[in-house]
């Protein structure tokens, strides 16, 4: 069977990490090596699931209240906010957005984190936000620290936040990681460093907005997110 | 085309349980569901055959007529309104497992008419997954349909049964169950899709 032209926009594996990549060392066992079958194109993959209003609860975009049980959070509190578009340039509306991270002295409250840094009782760090009719998603935090891991000698995390979004349909789903501008971690990072392109790995780096920045409350950072599976047009779908 | 370059993937890590799983989303079926219950579970394995404890999967599906509850689904109108086709499962369930308890879903229409046999769209995501993986589960006991699938029935025969959950002894009282095993490497590797 001849493959049809792609109805949606691929990955682009110029920017996005391979799966073999030896200095991330939990890759070398769970990779796969056999080569990838090209994607289905039916509607199974153009549909995905759809969130509303309802599925977000008040409190879900502010990381600095969510989890409030005696006190506020300690650390420096952040705004983060940016556009998801598709690759085409268009806003995607209404799209979940999920996100989750450690707190202030890089210790995430996950029963597995092992790291001999102190939990916040005041912050859990997770978060969900719906982008609004532009595209757009904010959401208020709490600076996370760097941690340790056991990937290699004296390895430490970027600060970094992660997010999950979805898209229109099950193909521009996209799992990834926001840093921080002029972090020196990054370039000793073999999880950033996975990302095989100077300008894909600039993408992952937020931008310092003075603008997004809150006076006397906390600063600003604007991250915005592109993701594949844009419809293409017929034009653009016929096959050569 | 494409103007934008795309924003890269990264590791979902070893801690995203409290970001995305809070409990209940591996939970299809709710009363008023419609179709005939079914459990999906079994285990993500590493090329050393170890059971992989931090995955995650996602699966996507239609109901149990076949449709997905999608803009894109010209027949949403008629999508069971008890039943979203999304859910999530870490694979931290007894034994490293991962669960689902869903409706088999219905057949859904392919290319050119064709219909497509009964199946899930499955995604993984782990530590050491720098981009997520993607690929579909069949049902061993739909032979007809699965050779008549236009997806299933182009692929390299010697892997279409990686991509085969097959039904497992049934237990008095439960739903009828099916294991679909996923290897990430070594002999017997899953086949994935470009994700």
């Amino acid at each position: 069977m001849t493959e049809a032209a792609p109805a949606l926009t691929p990955m682009d594996w110029t920017v996005h990490p391979p799966y073999l990549h030896a200095p991330y060392n939990s890759t070398v066992k769970r990779a796969p090596r056999l080569p990838l079958v090209p994607r289905p194109e039916t509607l199974s993959e153009f549909t995905g699931p759809v969130y509303g209003e309802d599925r977000i609860s008040p409190l879900d975009h502010d990381l600095t209240k969510n989890a409030v049980r005696n006190a506020e959070p300690l650390g420096e509190r952040i705004i983060v906010t940016g556009r998801v578009t598709d690759d085409a340039g268009r806003p995607v509306r209404r799209t979940l957005v999920e996100v989750w991270q450690a707190n202030a002295a890089g210790r995430y409250v996950h029963k597995l984190d092992q790291h001999d840094a102190p939990i916040d009782p005041n912050f859990t760090g997770a978060g969900r936000i719906l982008t609004n009719d532009r595209g757009e998603y904010r959401f208020i935090s709490i600076r996370p620290g760097a941690y340790p891991w056991r990937n290699h000698a004296n390895a430490w995390r970027p600060p970094h936040i992660h997010f999950s979004l979805f898209g229109d349909g099950f193909l521009s789903r996209l799992v990834t990681q926001m840093y921080f501008p002029g972090d020196p971690l990054l370039a000793l990072d073999p999880i950033y460093n996975g990302i095989p392109d100077e300008k894909g790995r600039q993408r992952l780096i937020s931008a310092y907005d003075h603008g997004v920045t809150q006076p006397g409350f906390g600063l600003g950072y604007r991250f915005d997110i592109v993701l594949c599976g844009a419809r293409m047009t017929p034009f653009e779908n016929r096959p050569a | 085309m494409a103007t934008s370059l795309q924003t890269p993937s990264q590791t979902v890590g070893p801690f995203f349980h409290y970001g995305l799983v809070f409990g209940g989303e591996n939970l299809l079926v709710r009363d008023g569901t419609r179709g005939r219950r079914i459990i999906v579970t079994g285990r993500v394995f590493d090329g050393d055959s170890a059971a992989v404890p931090d995955a995650m999967l996602e699966i996507w599906q239609a109901d149990a007529a076949g449709i997905y509850d999608h803009p894109s689904d010209p027949r949403r109108g008629q999508a069971d309104r008890h039943f979203t086709g999304f859910g999530r499962s870490p694979t931290n369930f007894t034994g490293n497992c991962y669960r689902f308890e869903t409706v088999k879903p219905g057949a859904v229409p392919g290319p050119k008419g064709v219909p497509q046999a009964p199946h899930l769209a499955v995604r993984i995501f782990s530590r050491g997954l720098l981009t997520h993986l993607s690929t579909r589960c069949y049902f061993a006991d739909e032979t007809a349909a699965n050779n008549a699938d236009p997806v299933f029935a182009r692929l390299d025969p010697a892997r279409r049964a990686t991509l085969l959950a097959r039904p497992e002894d049934a237990i008095a009282g439960a739903p009828p169950c099916y294991r679909f095993d996923i290897h990430l490497q070594g002999p017997g590797e899953t086949l994935f899709f470009q994700p």
